[in-house]
């Protein structure tokens, strides 16, 4: 095995932990949690990609042949400023949840009148509060 | 100057409109300025799709960068179709939706929810304006988290549930597209469309396009709700505030089915790909599965909300189905029934969110009886029901006799005998609404119009109509579209 893939193999496991914090934990604060790792893994496979062997940073010298490439980096920073904002939304909507439901385990949460008359029951709930 | 750079205002008006519409905050002028803006905005399509029409693709340069190292921006007949398609509804819905945010959301937190759906409407223009891979990811955001906040905007505890969970899966959705768009960019180094389809062919054997062309395909698969991956879209069209309902059905699922197609034959070599086969019979399997199980759920639920939501997921089934077909026929089909059912899921939704603004219910029970006071809503539901059945002289007719000869000509029998029973499935659900809303045991015989709402619904209704009776323009376009998609001279 190469040990230049090593990060390769790091994004996998970020990626794998990231799902299975999503999937297994009912906190809705550790779901977001899972939910950055599993993008920053894939952060970090696009700026692996970007990185050239022997290659140079990526600032015009005389001296140099072989620059690394940029343009992931570049790319991951729209992908940050994405992420932030889905980070910044899925938190907001935890505080809400809190104060609507009391709670935020996703296992304890859940519709409240399945199929049938949904608004009444809510406006049920607000005035009883 | 306009014309040449109209190929990109069409994205970034609206995106300039929406903050200067929270300047200009709760004052009345903001929502006007609103519908003016995406009025000019719908001209603009308009006028695109017949300069595409007769001198062919568009391309156009961000910073006069030339493609593949800048972005480009390209608008071919099937992106134009779909420009129309997104800018008119959201230029007819405003209006609407300035009454009914008023009421669900309140007026203090109504022009939050115009900016985001102002963004929203950007964010599907840009997914079908740009040429550019990674930027279709970016517009792709834009468009969710828009949704995401748009859900929530009502603050009753059902929504932001359904929001936050959608949040969760559409962002692993995103995610997935991004894993895939980053292996071809690492196979290639390009992330322009075109030059990607150009260079995918030499590696079209290796194992990182297999993986990179399942990504992408999972990955819009949850953003367009394809059968299995459709659970979110339940509760968001059930619980979400009624309007903005009315755009998401109509929108959000078509632009990422057409995403969906553009990868499949603008993109990825599928005809040279190992899987490529597999992957378009396992798409047609799960439309079928999506036909047949949306409709049997649509006939089990009673609110109608989730009736209708249920439909949708069949009704993606159908576009899927076509899709996934790969053939010019096929593909056409396709193209056909994601305009129509656009106009159909839309008007269909703002019949029902008119119809329940008395009683905020949206039981069979709360609605009975409602389409006599309300004439002008009744017989658009009318008219949108009996599209969604496919009754001839409606729009879903057109659909569904192309869909049918496409599996003809591909002598997929069996397909066709699931098409039709899922049809016989949506007179049964689409009758139990009708049924309710005409209910004459209820009739309190008081008729009640309200223009700004009554307008944009007879706009939409009359769309399916007109096609239904007239769809040459729409089938030429289509044809063109598809022939284009496929790379048919």
């Amino acid at each position: 095995m190469d040990s230049q893939l090593y990060n390769y193999w790091l994004v996998i496991l970020l990626m794998m932990t990231g799902l299975y914090a999503l999937i297994a934990r009912g906190n809705l604060i550790r779901k977001i949690i899972g939910l950055n790792i599993f993008q920053v893994s894939v952060f970090m496979l696009y700026i692996s990609a970007g990185f050239i062997r022997e290659g140079a940073a990526p600032i015009l010298s005389p001296n140099v042949d072989v620059y690394s490439n940029p343009l992931p980096h570049v790319l991951i920073l729209t992908a940050i400023v994405v992420s932030v904002a889905t980070t910044a939304l899925g938190l907001a909507l935890v505080i809400r949840i809190k104060a609507a439901f009391g709670s935020i385990d996703d296992d304890t949460l859940s519709y409240s009148s399945g199929d049938s008359a949904t608004e009444l029951s809510i406006k049920t709930q607000k005035s009883s509060q | 100057m306009i014309a040449q750079h109209a190929q990109i205002l069409v994205v970034i008006l609206p995106l300039l409109c929406a903050p200067l519409v929270l300047l200009l905050g709760k004052s009345r002028i903001a929502v006007w300025f609103t519908v003016g803006v995406l009025s000019v905005n719908a001209l603009l399509t308009w006028w695109l799709l017949l300069q595409v029409l007769t001198i062919g693709t568009l391309r156009y340069s961000l910073g006069n960068w030339p493609a593949p190292w800048g972005i480009e921006y390209r608008l071919d007949p099937l992106g134009a179709l779909l420009q129309v398609m997104i800018a008119s509804i959201a230029a007819v819905m405003a209006p609407f939706l300035r009454k009914l945010l008023a009421e669900e959301i309140g007026s203090s937190r109504q022009y939050a929810a115009l900016v985001a759906f102002i963004l929203l409407t950007a964010g599907l223009l840009g997914i079908v304006a740009t040429g550019d891979a990674f930027n279709v990811f970016v517009f792709l955001e834009i468009s969710s988290l828009s949704t995401y906040a748009l859900i929530a905007i009502a603050d009753k505890r059902d929504a932001l549930l359904a929001s936050f969970r959608y949040l969760i899966v559409g962002t692993i959705g995103a995610t997935f597209f991004l894993i895939g768009i980053g292996l071809v960019y690492i196979l290639t180094g390009t992330l322009n469309m075109d030059d990607l389809a150009v260079r995918l062919p030499e590696v079209s054997h290796t194992n990182t396009t297999q993986i990179a062309l399942i990504f992408v395909t999972i990955g819009i698969a949850i953003k367009a709700a394809i059968w299995p991956l459709h659970a979110w879209l339940i509760p968001c069209y059930s619980y979400a505030p009624r309007g903005i309902v009315a755009f998401l059905a109509a929108l959000s699922t078509k632009v990422a089915l057409y995403a969906l197609a553009r990868f499949l034959f603008g993109v990825f070599p599928l005809a040279d790909m190992p899987i490529g086969s597999v992957l378009l019979e396992i798409l047609q399997l799960l439309a079928i599965a999506a036909m047949l199980i949306g409709s049997a759920a649509a006939i089990a639920h009673s609110n109608v909300r989730a009736v209708l939501a249920y439909s949708s997921v069949a009704q993606i089934g159908y576009i899927t189905l076509g899709l996934a077909l790969a053939t010019s026929a096929g593909v056409t089909a396709a193209i056909i029934h994601m305009f129509n059912h656009a106009f159909i899921k839309g008007s269909l939704f703002m019949c029902i969110a008119i119809l329940a603004t008395g009683s905020g219910k949206h039981t069979l029970e709360s609605l009975k009886g409602l389409g006599h006071r309300m004439p002008i809503v009744g017989i658009a539901l009318l008219i949108g029901g009996f599209s969604l059945v496919g009754v001839p002289l409606t729009s879903g007719f057109i659909s569904k006799w192309f869909l049918i000869t496409a599996l003809v000509q591909a002598e997929k029998w069996i397909w066709i005998v699931a098409v039709l029973l899922s049809s016989v499935m949506s007179i049964i659900y689409v009758w139990k609404i009708v049924e309710a809303v005409f209910d004459k045991s209820d009739d309190k015989q008081v008729r009640s119009y309200d223009l700004s709402v009554d307008i944009p619904i007879v706009l939409l209704a009359a769309v399916s109509l007109y096609i239904g009776i007239n769809s040459s323009a729409l089938v030429s376009t289509a044809e063109q579209a598809s022939k284009w998609l496929l790379g048919m001279p």
